[in-house]
């Protein structure tokens, strides 16, 4: 089952077997085991705290595990080197000492893993940062201050920046927190677009709320375990309940329980 | 200005002000946006030390001081990265340490007055053989800015961000620190030791009250790095004064008036964000981006906008919604982002 530690077999975007992270003694992530496929749209749910966070941040390898393994396209976070295939959009946009930066600027960042160091940006370049920008409505914001945004379109600069990376995977951390529900609709929809190319992605939502039609997985955390996964087949079609669809078994023939790792 | 020129020492000097106003801000930007804006005075004290073993072992100051502040940068990496809260007092000790140790090292070497050129510059004691290793060290410096700078970039934003995008977080932090020190030792001749931090960080400080980008501001502190500089340098020799404070008082006088400038700038860029692109140029099916959005009251340039709503006509507005000042629409959006991050 295990993959040869040194070959960079493609194994899927990530998997995790009985995870555990500890921090400052204290175990927040017990007996994760997560595989999450190429074309999931998986939504991590649970409540505040429950650890969902933590897990996407050791899924990408920012937090070290203190117990089990973790892949990421069949390579330990360590080893794995094509960052170019993951697009990470945090929760907020990092403001560091306040140098200002144009929201261009920040978008192009996204390209990082793609550039080579000893050539400047290229056209190609380029044209994939106008696209993130469109993609997001912010194009005719480019040239202005990203930390003068409001916090909803901060996260579409965020989530711009992600796109510009032109990644196969985009792992988003609660994208919906505080942010109003214009700007909930326009995340919707750029979500729409990219599930459309059939781009996996994974979230971590406090609720679907509007994204739900989007969402082909759910998987419910609680207390650092995995609670309850679901399986909503058919995104649009689905009939699940409307709320949370995962702290149950799911309602409706669309959705199917699924336990552990066998999914 | 031509009797300035007559004289070697002013030569030399003034191609290394030059030199100077470069280098410190343009390693100097990426340092306030990591927040390690003492950095450069720490580094300062500890060159000390390396002056002080220079001149005991009869080698170069300047080389000695390279040496001593390359592994103090090494040091501080390592502490800063090790500790999250020890790290403080490791580095307060590292910079005391380096700072006595100079001190003693250098009195034992040629008395005080030595001692007094460091701390605050004595520019007129360069000579060519230091002109050109200050030069080779401003062409280093540059030449990792320009190499490194989208990664250096993504790292002073966030780390998290960086690691997640396949960076050497590590290495890259390393070779900030490394980089600062090798500015410090290009500008404690001129400025002092005591003084050479103010450099990375005046300039950059006035610039972002100007510019709306990073690599604006970093390009405009350039140049009020070198402006300053120059200045400093020429009304030193014509007043008779130290060049390091000079230099400094300079630097500060123009941060002083890039705030006024920057608040009239942002002023300015308000009204036409109200008059102009009040969110008609959104593409269809996305909200204008002004619409009932909570903290487009913390922005300046954002704040008419969302007072007045796209659709109310530029009249009805008044000018009265543009008070906001930069800080303060930093520290709302600041705030807002704490409430999202829980």
């Amino acid at each position: 089952m295990t993959p040869p530690p040194f070959a960079m077999t493609d194994g899927p975007p990530f998997a995790m077997t009985d995870g555990r992270v500890r921090l400052d003694g204290r175990e927040v992530l017990s007996g994760i085991d997560l595989r999450v496929e190429s074309g999931d749209v998986l939504a991590l749910t649970g409540p505040n705290g429950s650890g969902k966070s933590t897990l996407v941040r050791a899924l990408l390898g920012l937090l070290p595990l203190s117990g089990g393994r973790t892949e990421i396209y069949g390579a330990t976070p360590a080893r794995f080197r094509d960052w170019a295939r993951i697009g990470y959009v945090p929760q907020r946009l990092p403001m560091g000492g306040g140098v200002p930066a144009t929201v261009r600027e920040v978008v192009a960042s996204g390209r990082t893993a793609r550039q080579s160091r000893w050539r400047p940006a290229s056209s190609a370049d380029r044209a994939a940062v106008d696209r993130a920008l469109e993609a997001v409505g912010l194009a005719d914001r480019a040239r202005d201050s990203a930390h003068l945004l409001s916090g909803g379109q901060q996260q579409r600069v965020l989530i711009a920046r992600a796109l510009a990376g032109e990644p196969e995977v985009i792992v988003m951390d609660e994208p919906n927190a505080g942010v109003d529900a214009d700007n909930q609709r326009a995340l919707a929809r750029t979500l729409g677009m990219l599930t459309g190319e059939g781009r996996t992605v994974l979230l971590v939502l406090h609720e679907l709320g509007p994204l739900e039609p989007l969402i082909t997985r759910t998987v419910r955390l609680e207390n650092g375990r995995i609670a309850a996964e679901a399986r909503l087949r058919g995104a649009d079609a689905a009939s699940g309940p409307a709320g949370e669809p995962a702290s149950g078994p799911a309602s409706g023939p669309a959705a199917e329980e699924t336990a552990g790792s066998l999914a | 200005m031509s009797n300035v020129l007559a004289y070697d020492f002013m030569r030399i000097a003034l191609v290394m002000a030059v030199l100077i106003g470069l280098t410190a801000p343009a390693i100097g930007t990426f340092i306030v946006q990591r927040k390690l804006s003492l950095l450069g005075d720490g580094i300062g004290h500890i060159a000390l030390t390396g002056i002080g073993l220079g001149l005991l072992t009869g080698t170069s100051p300047i080389l000695g001081a390279l040496v001593v502040t390359v592994l103090g940068a090494l040091a501080i990496e390592l502490l800063r990265a090790r500790s999250r809260s020890g790290g403080d007092v490791a580095l307060a000790l590292l910079f005391y340490g380096g700072l006595a140790g100079g001190a003693l090292l250098t009195q034992a070497q040629s008395g005080g007055t030595s001692l007094q050129s460091y701390l605050f510059g004595s520019i007129s004691s360069v000579t060519m053989d230091d002109l050109y290793l200050v030069a080779g060290l401003a062409v280093a410096v540059l030449a990792i800015v320009a190499v490194f700078g989208r990664d250096l970039f993504l790292l002073c934003q966030d780390e998290e961000l960086a690691r997640a995008a396949g960076l050497r977080v590590r290495f890259l932090s390393v070779l900030i620190a490394v980089t600062a020190a090798v500015t410090v030792v290009i500008a404690m001749r001129a400025v002092g030791l005591l003084l050479v931090g103010a450099l990375m960080i005046i300039p950059v400080a006035a610039a972002q009250q100007v510019a709306r980008g990073f690599r604006a501001t970093m390009l405009t502190a350039m140049v009020i790095g070198v402006l300053s500089a120059v200045s400093g340098l020429l009304s030193s020799f014509q007043y008779d004064l130290q060049p390091g404070p000079a230099i400094v008082l300079l630097a500060l006088a123009v941060f002083l008036a890039a705030v006024a400038a920057g608040a009239a700038l942002r002023r300015r860029r308000a009204d036409a964000a109200r008059t102009g692109h009040g969110g008609a140029a959104a593409p269809a099916g996305l909200p204008p981006h002004a619409a009932g959005v909570p903290a487009d009251g913390g922005g300046p340039g954002a704040a008419p906008v969302a007072a007045c709503g796209p659709a109310a006509e530029a009249g009805a507005c008044g000018p009265g919604g543009t008070a906001a000042r930069g800080p303060e629409g930093r520290h709302d959006v600041e705030a807002e982002a704490e409430v999202l991050g829980k």
